[in-house]
């Protein structure tokens, strides 16, 4: 009964979130100078043409009647024609949205593994050199926006030592029998070891350019959060037991020092996913934000609207499963 | 009777300022013996408790002196070799219930977890032993506590799973650092009653540190008084409530209330006498620094 009630005040919070993000894209993008019409039509276009193309894509209603129009579609789950596209929104979003989800759930697997290996490390080996090393490399990796180490990598590993691709998702060459837009799944899952190792060799240097600030946020949280954690008495009482430091490290600080961390990587995670708007565009990586630059410069009302609210939808999803997570990892509230 | 822990002239300094936070400090303890570790806060009893069991601070170091358990001096072991033989024949039972367990962790493996990972017992073997542990210590339904989380057990129950826990591997040494001065009073004397009980029951020799010297005449057959990490009286029990024979010690007994009557009020120890043991300890201080 309490977790229904739990579940239900969840969803009520998500929609409205939701609705407060379309409402806010929608009429902010219309305040915005530009005329998507005009960036479609060729110069000297008459004036003819352009009303006729304005009637078409309802821009000459209200904004308060194009707004409910919109809306009233939305909730029918047709979310318009795309205008520089001239296609369906929903299938174009949908098809751009696993690119940039893989991409970014490799990063982030990526950062946790580096920040977590960072922190531990450091932790091990607190107050020595090494731990010295650690604070000036997270410093660094932290002080460094994500689109500059797209453009350090890409000069190291693109052009000095050229082992991986600079530009596009998979080899333009490769025949591809995908039937799901989620390639490195789907080639995994199939067995095409050629494809996927092609699809991470593209994949990797724009997922370590956004996976390097959070790994040092990761690696900086996280070492904290253990030290602190060392010096209290349960873990303590097991060095007397006669564990290892080790031990006592992984299996009595670990679990209770990573659930803060967890929280900041729930929410740095969404600006992560912000981030890929840059890097896809960087290594012309066919994802959702590189779409998401297209839209806004051809001013493509429509799409701009489908990416955003994919976009919202997808930070409210990420606020939920880290929220469950944490209360699963927390036996406090695992029983409350 | 052998010491099963011979402690020599041990002496430990802080990293930073190479100020001695234990003076050359030496006792040992039989099996079965308890040795009351009292002086005010800071006088290093709990520091002679970490430097048995392995766990100092960081940012203290031993310069001198040895610590034998079991025929072992642990100064001269190997790291891994040292922590084993400490989690096989000694157990601490901490001052705090509420931070010595884990949040995270159920209370079973908690109690179980030295006898199947360091000391090769199998799981049901230890979940048996630690059954019969919590009815020793008087837990009414072990099956549920063990099972629960720390959270959802009060102080005293926390504390008798902690003593459980720290009897569980059979240890011969048991350093236990003012286990109930974090409970409630009407908690305070039956844990009292219970480590008694069962350091008796077990013959485990201890270390039993506490501010208070009404515990230490119930608990213990020695007392060493600990002022500025040095001890400055030795004495068996009847002996030192007869009549203390350093002016110190004779001014903490003085300024201790009756175990019985918590009412009375607290005589504060006469500056002079403080001023004359602090003396006494930058004496011995020089001297050592001189025979160094
Ligand atoms: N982590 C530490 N770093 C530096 N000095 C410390 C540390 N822990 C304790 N000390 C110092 O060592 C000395 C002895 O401390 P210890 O904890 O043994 O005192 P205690 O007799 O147990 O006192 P209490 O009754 O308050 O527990 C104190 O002077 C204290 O300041
Ligand atoms: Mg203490």
């Amino acid at each position: 009964m309490k977790l229904l009630r739990a579940i239900l005040v969840r969803l009520a919070t998500m929609s409205v979130t939701l609705i407060g993000a379309a409402v806010v894209v929608f009429f902010v993008i219309r305040v915005v100078p530009g005329n998507p019409i005009a960036m479609m039509l060729p110069p000297g276009a008459s004036e003819d043409d352009i009303a006729r193309l304005t009637a078409h894509y309802g821009l000459d209603k209200t904004l308060f009647e194009q707004f409910g129009i919109w809306l009233s579609g939305v909730f029918r789950g047709d979310f318009g024609t795309s205008i520089s596209l001239r296609q369906p929104v929903m299938p174009l979003v949908l098809g751009r949205l696993p690119a940039t989800l893989e991409l970014a759930i490799f990063a982030l697997v990526i950062a946790v593994v580096i920040g977590g290996v960072l922190a531990l490390t450091g932790v091990r080996h607190r107050e020595t050199r090494t731990e010295t090393a650690i604070d000036v490399a997270n410093g660094i990796g932290l002080s460094i926006p994500d689109f500059l180490w797209a453009l350090i990598l890409i000069v190291l590993f693109g052009v000095l030592m050229p082992v991986f691709h600079i530009s596009g998702r998979i080899s333009p060459s490769l025949d591809l029998p995908f039937v799901t837009q989620f390639y490195v799944f789907e080639s995994f899952a199939r067995l095409r070891f050629d494809l996927w190792w092609d699809l991470l060799k593209h994949m990797f240097m724009p997922a370590l350019a956004l996976a390097i600030p959070l790994a040092a946020i990761i690696s900086q949280l996280l070492k904290q959060s253990l030290k602190e954690t060392m010096h209290l008495d349960y873990v303590t009482l097991s060095r007397t037991k006669g564990y290892s430091e080790n031990h006592v490290i992984l299996s009595e600080a670990l679990p209770n020092a990573m659930l803060p961390t967890l929280t900041l990587i729930g929410v740095q995670f969404t600006f992560l996913i912000g981030g890929t708007v840059i890097i896809e565009r960087l290594f012309s990586y066919e994802g959702l934000g590189n779409m998401a630059i297209d839209a806004v410069i051809n001013r493509d009302l429509p799409l701009i609207q489908g990416i955003v609210i994919v976009f919202a939808l997808l930070f409210t999803i990420i606020n939920l499963v880290v929220d469950m997570t944490y209360a699963l990892l927390n036996p406090r509230l695992r029983h409350a | 009777m052998s010491a099963f822990l011979t402690v020599g002239n041990l002496s430990a300094v802080l990293r930073g300022n190479r100020q001695r936070v234990l003076r050359s400090v030496s006792f040992s303890i039989d099996t079965g013996e308890v040795l009351g570790l009292v002086g005010e806060s800071g006088a290093g009893k709990s520091m002679i408790g970490k430097a048995i069991l392995g766990i100092l601070p960081s940012a203290i170091e031993i310069i001198e002196g040895e610590i034998v358990l079991d025929g072992q001096d642990l100064q001269t072991m190997l790291p891994a070799d040292r922590r084993r033989l400490i989690g096989a024949t000694a157990a601490l039972i901490p001052q705090d219930p509420l931070t010595a367990l884990n949040p995270s962790r159920r209370i079973e493996p908690q109690i179980t977890n030295r006898l199947v990972d360091i000391l090769g017992w199998s799981k049901a073997d230890a979940r048996v032993r630690a059954l019969e542990l919590l009815n020793e210590v008087h837990i009414d339904n072990p099956e549920r506590v063990m099972a629960s989380y720390p959270h959802e057990l009060s102080g005293g129950m926390r504390q008798r799973v902690l003593i459980a826990s720290a009897f569980a591997a059979n240890p011969k040494l048991v350093v236990a650092d003012e286990p109930t001065t974090a409970l409630d009073v009407t908690v305070q004397k039956q844990i009292l009653r219970l480590i008694r009980d069962l350091q008796q029951r077990h013959a485990t020799a201890m270390v039993f540190v506490t501010h208070d010297l009404g515990v230490v005449s119930k608990v213990c057959q020695r007392l060493s008084v600990l002022y500025g990490g040095k001890f400055v009286e030795n004495a068996s029990v009847p002996d030192f409530f007869a009549g203390p024979t350093h002016a110190y010690s004779r001014a903490l007994l003085a300024a201790t209330p009756k175990y019985t009557d918590p009412d009375a009020s607290l005589v504060p120890v006469d500056e002079a006498v403080i001023e004359a043991v602090a003396a006494e300890v930058a004496a011995a201080d020089e001297e050592w620094r001189h025979a160094r």
